[in-house]
């Protein structure tokens, strides 16, 4: 199969155009390190951005970032770490979950809103992406947003081009709004907590008025062994000074300890990566996005009828479930639970068949499918960027 | 008095009494409002030097009969008119005569409160003040704060993606959003979002935010509530050169310190500001920051030492951190009476272009050429943090021909602002006001992909339709 890899913008331009004219179907992707997620399809041929590489801009001082879509994450995180800088959604990698090694790209970032445990404070990738100049499934080159944190100016194409997983359009620039890193990051780790108590002292941390920036619920198959994590970044004395009033705050829940350094960093990698969820061959992974008091609630309707393991980020409000991949993975089951206390299931691991047969997004209602019908043509009126990659003919 | 509105559709003035008699069937008939002296208070909203009669207003208590009376405009070519306070400073709200006004301020309640969750539900046409007061008594706020926040309501906030000062660590509204029920041009109604985080599918809560009421109608919404920080406190830095002032700030940035406001205010802003709030602004600068930031008062204490310490090479004349509330109170005052200060001394057109903050220097150099050029002035507050500059561009409406020159200064700032890399509005929006300069900012196909988006919402043009997009080049349906 052909795999088309443009040089340059006006080069994937050429190449959309020419695919528009022929009703030729695409894979869009970067480096292709996703292809296990989302509905699976099959295309005439497959544009790579690959190629559209490098950071077009960085202006330290003004805290926004430029690179070409195909520019891999780690290059972007590199450049800001030289600067004490970082992408404050903390981009989650699905690599580790889904088996998958090489080098995603800042593009698959915004094009599937990867956003890891800081997204509780610091927002999503769609709330840090501030500008995008991407090809439309005519084949001409649009942008949106820009390079300045407060911009109001037309229609916000920049959040419809954030988790639209290629079928909009081609991103070949993304900039971003970015953050310092902070001094120190420190963990309240409590232990002990069965999954309400565990909610309940997040919501209070999160509650507080001390500026926590990742809360994480770790279930243990004895309960003695659960962890609950409150995280807390800044400058080392405000984060001495909010741990002590934070342990005062929670101690109800236990006094708990503090873990920090090499440890702690791995730990929260493997919260933003999903890997706490242990060994994953042969179970299909669901990640639910719900009120935070809802996690619980969510987990155990799936748990009453099938073997379950989950945890829960966001302070609840992200529940990592892992089940057997057998049958509909737990697909009417979750869905049951999402209709019932809100919130939305992406089946994010199964085998493709699986994922080929049931919604891998959460389905919703007639009206916002009938504008998300009508949006995918009004960028891509001949159906040729990814189609199907995110619902039936979407 | 540039702006030109479209020519009003003869067929829909002609049938107003058979449109009026339609609408009275929907709603209770204190929803409708048909005299012109009542209709008058609908003709303008905070850009007054513009003003269209409308058809009529209608004010709806319930979704339902936003739902109705959408219906009915769809099925018989009503064009709509959405509006909240009616404190838009771009013309957002105007009506024309061939329009009703749908306002959506009687429809105003919170409808539940969720602490655990830190969310809150409410009818759009509360104020955005109210749904801080109304989560206070748990230390709660509600984060975006424009500076007409007593009067402006959550769906001018969601049509407008306002902001406010303390943006620069809160986001502004599309950031603190999490759920809405809007009423489509037919009537249907949409829930997009919820308590939750994200969307699975397309982010259509992303897109209506800031679209200008040409999309829908929102008539409820979630939003994040945060608790408020233990404590806050401002200082003042006075400089003698704005590149003095503009370096700090980058400088302050630079050393991973994000304040939670960073104001800036030129040497006519701070006597006019001072004059009217007597906030102890120093008068003897060229540029003042107001560097705010938050926690108990040892990090605030530790917090404002950096900062102090950083702005040190930059020579500041004025170092005053404030020692009291009241103190914070006036410090405050004085920048957010800044319009309303202004107002007093002289009219003014308020602009809200953004630019990147690096060319700061140079861009308040050549706003102050263009103002001077044209024989006017310019007074500058603006949120230096992120670069969303409020020139004030100052004229006297009983001299001929002096409201014109001020346009057309506001006209070349906000080109200016493109030219260097940024935009014509961080959080006014577009409107009428600065419609017609859409083209410099984006080209040919930017705006076609924009308006191919708001065929799918409203492919007749009748939601809003005088604004955002310029009147020539529009797609047809």
């Amino acid at each position: 199969m052909t795999i088309f890899t443009p040089r340059d913008e006006n080069d994937a331009a050429t190449i959309i155009a020419d695919a528009f004219g022929k009703k030729t179907t695409l894979s869009v992707f970067g480096r292709n390190t996703k292809a296990a997620l989302g509905r699976p399809i099959t295309t005439d041929a497959s544009l790579s951005t690959a190629g559209l590489t490098g950071i077009t801009l960085y202006e330290p001082a003004e805290l926004v970032i430029s690179a070409r879509s195909g520019a891999p994450v780690s290059e972007v995180v590199a450049a800001l770490a030289q600067n004490g800088q970082e992408l404050s959604f903390e981009p989650m990698d699905y690599g580790p979950l889904l088996g998958v090694g090489g080098e995603p790209t800042i593009g698959a970032v915004a094009a599937l809103n990867l956003s890891g445990p800081r997204r509780i404070m610091a927002g999503a990738a769609r709330d840090s992406l501030i500008g995008v100049r991407f090809v439309n499934g005519r084949g001409e080159v649009v942008k949106s947003g820009g390079r300045v944190m407060k911009n109001v100016t037309g229609l916000d194409l920049v959040k419809l081009m954030a988790n639209s997983w290629g079928t909009l359009g081609v991103l070949t620039e993304v900039t971003f709004k970015v953050l310092p890193k902070h001094e120190r990051m420190a963990t309240l780790v409590l232990r002990g907590l069965d999954d309400r108590h565990a909610i309940d002292a997040m919501s209070s941390a999160l509650g507080s008025p001390f500026d926590v920036t990742g809360a994480a619920h770790l279930p243990a198959p004895d309960l003695q062994g659960a962890r609950t994590l409150i995280r807390l970044e800044g400058f080392s004395v405000s984060v001495d000074y909010r741990l002590t009033e934070m342990r005062r705050l929670l101690k109800r829940f236990g006094t708990g300890d503090i873990l920090e350094g090499k440890a702690a960093e791995a730990l929260w990698a493997s919260v933003r990566d999903a890997t706490v969820l242990g060994d994953h061959d042969e179970r299909a992974i669901w990640r639910v996005s719900s009120g935070p008091t809802r996690g619980p609630d969510v987990a155990a309707h799936l748990a009453k009828a099938r073997d379950a393991r989950w945890f829960y980020d966001w302070g609840g409000g992200l529940v990592w479930i892992s089940t057997p991949a057998s049958g509909d993975a737990g697909a009417a089951i979750i869905r049951e639970a999402t209709r019932e206390f809100g919130g939305h299931a992406t089946l994010v691991k199964a085998p493709e068949a699986l994922r080929a047969s049931i919604d891998v997004l959460e389905p919703q209602s007639d009206a916002v499918m009938a504008l998300s019908r009508g949006i995918k043509t009004s960028f891509d009126p001949a159906g040729i960027l990814n189609p199907g990659r995110m619902y039936a003919g979407i | 008095m540039g702006i030109a509105f479209p020519q009003p559709d003869q067929a829909i003035l002609a049938r107003r009494e058979e449109i009026l008699a339609g609408l009275a069937r929907l709603v209770a008939p204190e929803a409708l409002i048909v005299t012109e002296d009542e209709r008058r208070a609908f003709e303008t909203d905070g850009l007054t030097a513009y003003r269209q009669m409308p058809l009529a207003v209608v004010l709806p208590s319930t979704t339902a009969e936003v739902s109705a009376v959408m219906r009915f405009c769809h099925e018989n070519g009503v064009k709509v008119v959405p509006r909240g306070a009616g404190t838009s400073l771009c013309g957002g709200a105007i009506p024309q005569q061939d329009a009703i006004v749908l306002g959506i301020a009687k429809m105003n309640r919170v409808l539940h409160i969720d602490f655990a969750n830190r969310t809150a539900r409410v009818e759009a046409g509360i104020t955005n003040l109210a749904i801080s007061q109304a989560v206070a008594y748990e230390g709660f706020f509600y984060a975006p704060d424009p500076s007409s926040q007593l009067a402006c309501t959550i769906a001018g906030n969601i049509a407008m993606n306002s902001g406010g000062a303390h943006c620069l660590k809160y986001g502004v509204t599309t950031n603190n959003l999490l759920g809405v029920t809007m009423v489509l041009l037919d009537g249907t109604v949409v829930t997009l979002g919820g308590e939750h985080l994200d969307s699975a599918g397309y982010d259509l809560l992303g897109l209506i935010t800031g679209s200008e009421g040409q999309l829908g109608i929102v008539t409820e919404a979630v939003v994040r509530i945060l608790r408020a920080a233990e404590g806050a406190r401002p200082a003042l830095l006075g400089f003698d050169s704005v590149e003095d002032a503009g370096a700090c700030v980058a400088a302050i940035i630079g050393a991973g310190i994000i304040p939670v406001a960073l104001e800036y205010m030129d040497r006519p802003a701070i006597k006019i500001c001072e004059a009217f709030a007597h906030a102890g602004y120093p008068l003897d600068v060229e540029a003042m920051l107001i560097v705010e930031v938050e926690g108990s008062d040892a990090e605030i204490d530790d917090m404002l030492r950096r900062i102090v310490a950083i702005a040190e090479p930059f020579k500041p004349k004025t170092v005053k951190v404030s020692q009291s509330e009241a103190e914070s109170a006036a410090i405050w005052k004085g920048r957010k009476s800044a319009f309303g200060a202004t107002g007093r001394v002289a009219d003014y057109i308020c602009m809200d272009g953004t630019i990147p903050t690096g060319q700061l220097p140079q861009v308040l150099k050549r706003i102050d050429e263009i103002a001077k050029a044209h024989g006017l002035g310019v007074a500058n507050v603006f949120h230096a943090g992120d670069g969303n500059l409020h020139p004030l561009v100052m004229f006297d409406t009983s001299k001929p021909g002096e409201m014109e020159k001020a346009e057309i200064v506001g006209e070349e700032i906000l080109k200016l602002c493109v030219e260097v890399g940024g935009c014509l509005t961080g959080e006014h929006g577009v409107g009428i006001e600065k419609r017609d300069l859409m083209t410099f900012q984006f080209n040919e196909a930017d705006l076609v992909q924009q308006m191919r988006v708001r065929g799918v919402f409203d492919p007749l043009w009748l939601l809003n339709p005088a604004k955002v997009f310029p009147l020539q080049g529009r797609l047809a349906a």
